[in-house]
């Protein structure tokens, strides 16, 4: 059997590689991906509680974050489209309009 | 044996989000975080909740990853240059001895609570489709209907991002 934590540490090690790769790269694609790798994990999270803890929440609330997911990345995309129709990029360091 | 496919998943699970950061061109990115996700949703599978895995692999790699995907052939982007802050070294050590001991402490933790109303048995009589629905259309109604306000609100809010601009030129509004 395999312990609850042995679950909670593999998503926190995606939590991790998720977060790196937010910070290190540079292709907004790329950082919205990292956002997916985090989204994962917390996932994993929740079945792993949803499925010890004998309770069907979790399982639940991973769905409903998968469905935000889904949105999220809808609008991050279309985001991405605008801001390459201006600036031919999608590096990370060049979106700096809304800096005061 | 279930040891066994949790330690596949897990371990290739891991690999393939350190590809998914740490390669170059961006399809590449792409088809680790594919990899990704179907070994995540092996880990769901190990948890008894074979619906989060028709979800996770409709939804996830059907869906969102084409979009990516898509989205990449589209702007047809170059592979980029990655930027390290000049004393990234000096951040190293402390960083990893962190992170290894958080897993440390997840590791050895018990992580007891109070346990809820959904045995495996339960789980198990009619398959986790028929809990999880009982559940949603029962207790959790209302956050099913605002995913479904949120969904259409992504919806229209990516349409409108993503349209061709109008032109503002003043002459072309005459007529």
């Amino acid at each position: 059997m395999v312990p609850l934590s042995a679950y909670v540490a593999v998503s926190a090690v995606l939590f991790m590689t998720g977060l790196l790769g937010v910070l290190i790269r540079r292709n907004f694609i790329i950082v919205l991906m990292s956002v997916e790798i985090m989204m994962n994990a917390a996932n994993i999270n929740l079945v792993a509680f949803s499925h010890y803890l004998e309770s069907m929440a979790g399982q639940l609330t991973a769905l409903f974050f998968i469905a935000v997911a889904a949105g999220e990345a809808a609008v991050g995309l279309a985001i991405i489209i605008v801001v390459f129709r201006g600036k031919v990029s999608t590096n990370v360091d060049e979106m700096n309009v809304l800096k005061w | 044996m279930v040891a066994l496919f949790f330690a596949y998943f897990a371990l290739v699970s891991i690999a393939a989000g350190v590809l998914t950061v740490s390669l170059k061109n961006p399809v590449h990115c792409g088809l680790a975080l594919l990899a990704l996700l179907m070994h995540v949703s092996g880990l769901f599978v190990l948890l008894n909740a074979e619906f989060l895995w028709a979800v996770q692999v409709i939804v996830y790699a059907g869906a969102i990853l084409v979009l990516y995907l898509f989205v990449l052939m589209l702007l047809n982007l170059k592979a980029d240059e990655r930027y390290f802050h000049s004393s990234y070294p000096y951040f190293l050590g402390p960083a990893l001895l962190g992170a290894g001991y958080v897993i440390f402490l997840l590791i050895r933790s018990p992580f007891a609570g109070v346990k809820g109303d959904v045995p495996d048995a339960a789980v198990l009589e009619h398959g986790d489709t028929y809990a999880v629905g009982i559940k949603m259309f029962s207790d959790h109604l209302l956050q099913f209907e605002i995913i479904g306000v949120f969904l259409l609100g992504a919806i229209i809010g990516a349409i409108v991002l993503a349209k061709t601009p109008k032109s503002i030129d003043p002459m072309s509004g005459k007529e």
